[in-house]
């Protein structure tokens, strides 16, 4: 299987690229937006795992390694997708316009952190492993009743395979040719659960054949084969053409959260062999240097706009005023029943008393 | 000068199905899923005939996965659609209780009203139709306990249609309980043009001073029952309400009713601890201790999996037990 489902690469470990399909499209100006975007979430990232070392916010989870995977995948998006992220896919979501401010927000524990900016179809985190998958097939099956061609994006790892809606959620996509994008990041751990423990298959590309739809496997490390992919996944979606399985093999140097201890069950020097061989944004940082378009001073100026920015999303998350108590009243249905509406007027007094 | 109400005599699953047909037939929106729904009409024909005038997009047999069922119906209702989703037994739920607990009853909840899941799970449940094992739990203290979701059980066909369609218009998922018992035990006058029974509110069946006896589903007729042979045979005489909805309860036509008799018996088919009936007892004493003459009473199913049905009846509440139990409160 592994032969029938070999992984595609554009650019190598050295930033060569090997394989030319797409070279006309890999103009300098996309190549530096893809740049940016990566370095964009690789910041957001760190800054996330700083703010909670210093208690600023809740636990917090990493994705430092996997930028290509989500930044590639969700710049293919267009205004009204889908898109389904789980709890490791801020670079995704907020390379698809997510407000950063929002996204610190959802880990400082502010229910408004779930919400998207007006016109951008981003679900909340899903929490329960691979339960977002239907709903990405349902938005889907429904685009494709209204005819038009919108689309689902959906992400999951390795470890979600294991679930029924895994099955559930491709066979339904595969039976109504819905058009989903399933987008699979094999990081190669579901937290201590290594993969040759979670599945015997050696990819999951090939758990496609299954629904016959297509299964690709993909360096999940290597933008432009993340990006012309996924685009040509959606592409197939937004013809009618139905779902695609894309396996993007990548690899997270940190922790599965940050209450999480890795080096219980991870060789830690991996790690760092993998930031000097495998790492998304140095592979393109040498390929931008062999086309003469790398320069430090312009990174530099980058790394500074990308600085302010997520400063200013940290400052209005801080000056943001305490979180709506009555929020979790006044929601879960759209007209409160009897109970919910007595249980709120009697917060709302004693909160009142307490004043 | 009033126009006569059109009507027609319906079972209650010929009500629910013109329930669905009379919303599909006004709105584009609305679709029918599940296992064996479309040709086949569902096992108990609740959406016979449907698929025929409303095409396999509409009425769309699905793969048999419950929360492939549930899970897609949520994507649906999120994007514009108003799905109604068939479980082919209650007990069949289970699978796609994850779907329902994690994400139909709190989507709302969770996006500050931002993505809404306006879609109906219909279920039919309860024993006493000799079904195989597995297929008569009756579970919805599961359902009512978890915010974000409404529960509905109708008792006959007036009923049903009007709350079914009350269901659909709902912009919060409601799940629809239909008491396989009730589905063909008799037939009532159904107007034939759409009408709503408001979910939330319960329904005095009959007039009484002594004692107030409280059912839903398949019970409300074992209510009735006793309620009648009792007057005979002791001159008691019984406010008998069918609640209708399990989540909201009718707070206030169970306590100006209890407030009024000074008694009450619960009586419900599932287990008896967890029970919804726990519920009203706490709902009583929250309103109408005063008035109160006796402890209320239950009277349930056992606290064990319904039994295969050679055994069923004596897993059931029987008019005799009902009796029983207002006897036991009036005397006390």
């Amino acid at each position: 299987m592994e032969t029938q489902f070999p992984m595609k690469q554009i650019l190598n470990e050295d930033g060569v690229v090997v394989n030319s399909e797409f070279e006309n499209e890999m103009t300098e100006s996309l190549t530096k937006e893809l740049y940016i975007k990566m370095l964009r979430a690789r910041m957001f990232d760190r800054k996330g795992v700083n703010l909670q070392r210093q208690g600023r916010i809740g636990t917090y989870v990493p994705f430092e390694g996997q930028e290509a995977a989500q930044v590639g995948s969700s710049l293919v998006l267009e205004e009204g997708d889908w898109m389904f992220p789980t709890y490791r896919d801020h670079a995704a979501t907020l390379t698809y316009g997510h407000s950063a401010r929002n996204l610190f927000l959802y880990w400082k524990g502010y229910p408004i952190g779930c919400v998207p900016p007006e016109g951008k179809n981003i679900f909340p985190p899903a929490v329960p492993i691979a339960s977002q998958l239907l709903h990405a097939t349902g938005t889907a099956w429904a685009e494709k009743m209204k005819g038009t061609d919108r689309g689902s994006i959906v992400y999951f790892g390795d470890g979600a395979t294991s679930e029924g809606d895994f099955h559930e959620g491709l066979n339904f996509a595969s039976v109504f040719n819905a058009p989903v994008v399933f987008f699979n990041q094999n990081n190669g751990f579901a937290i201590s659960v290594p993969m040759e423990k979670q599945m015997k298959t050696k990819t999951i590309a090939q758990k496609a054949v299954a629904y016959d739809i297509p299964g690709v496997r993909i360096d999940g490390n290597d933008i432009f084969v993340v990006y012309f992919e996924t685009k040509k996944a959606m592409e197939h979606a937004r013809q009618g053409n139905g779902p695609t399985l894309i396996e993007a093999v990548t690899y997270r140097y940190g922790a599965h959260t940050t209450a999480d201890d890795p080096s219980k069950y991870r060789d830690q020097e991996e790690a760092k062999r993998r930031r000097e061989t495998t790492d998304p944004l140095l592979r393109l940082e040498r390929y931008m240097a062999n086309k003469g378009y790398f320069e430090e001073a312009w990174k530099t100026q980058v790394e500074e706009e990308i600085t302010r920015e997520i400063e200013q999303a940290v400052e209005d998350m801080e000056a943001f005023g305490p979180a709506e108590p009555t929020d979790m009243f006044t929601h879960v249905f759209q007209t409160p029943t009897w109970s919910v509406q007595d249980q709120l007027d009697g917060f709302k007094s004693r909160i009142k008393e307490e004043v | 000068m009033s126009t006569a109400v059109k009507t027609q005599k319906l079972t209650m699953v010929q009500a629910i199905t013109d329930a669905m047909a009379t919303m599909m037939r006004e709105h584009d929106n609305v679709l029918v899923l599940g296992e064996d729904v479309g040709r086949n009409g569902g096992v108990f024909r609740a959406t016979d005939g449907l698929q025929a005038e409303f095409g396999e997009k509409r009425v769309i047999d699905t793969p048999l996965a419950e929360s492939g069922i549930i899970g897609t119906s949520i994507g649906l209702a999120m994007n514009g659609f108003r799905p109604i989703a068939e479980m082919q037994f209650f007990g069949f739920i289970y699978p796609a209780f994850n779907q329902i607990m994690t994400h139909a009853s709190r989507i709302r909840s969770r996006t500050l009203g931002h993505f809404t899941v306006p879609m109906v799970i219909r279920a039919p449940f309860g024993a006493g139709v000799r079904a195989p094992e597995i297929h008569s739990d009756s579970v919805e203290a599961l359902f009512t306990h978890m915010p974000g979701i409404k529960v509905v059980v109708p008792s006959n066909a007036y009923d049903a249609k009007g709350l079914l369609i009350a269901s659909i218009e709902d912009s919060d998922p409601v799940l629809f309980l239909e008491p396989m018992r009730c589905y063909r035990s008799h037939k009532l006058e159904v107007p034939e043009e759409k009408y709503t029974v408001e979910i939330g509110k319960g329904a005095r069946l009959q007039e009484g001073e002594d004692i107030t006896l409280i059912a839903w589903g398949a019970m409300v007729d074992v209510v009735k029952k006793a309620a009648k042979e009792i007057e005979q045979a002791e001159g008691i005489t019984c406010d008998v309400l069918d609640l209708r909805t399990l989540y909201p309860l009718d707070r206030d036509l169970i306590s100006e009713s209890v407030q009024k008799t000074g008694r009450g018996v619960i009586v419900h088919e599932a287990p008896g601890t967890g029970g919804v009936g726990n519920d009203v007892v706490s709902l009583i004493n929250d309103t109408s201790f005063l008035h109160l003459r006796s402890p209320i009473k239950r009277v349930t199913g056992h606290d064990t999996p319904v039994p295969m049905f050679a055994i069923e009846d004596h897993y059931l509440p029987d008019a005799e037990r009902v009796k029983q139990a207002i006897v036991d409160t009036v005397r006390f």
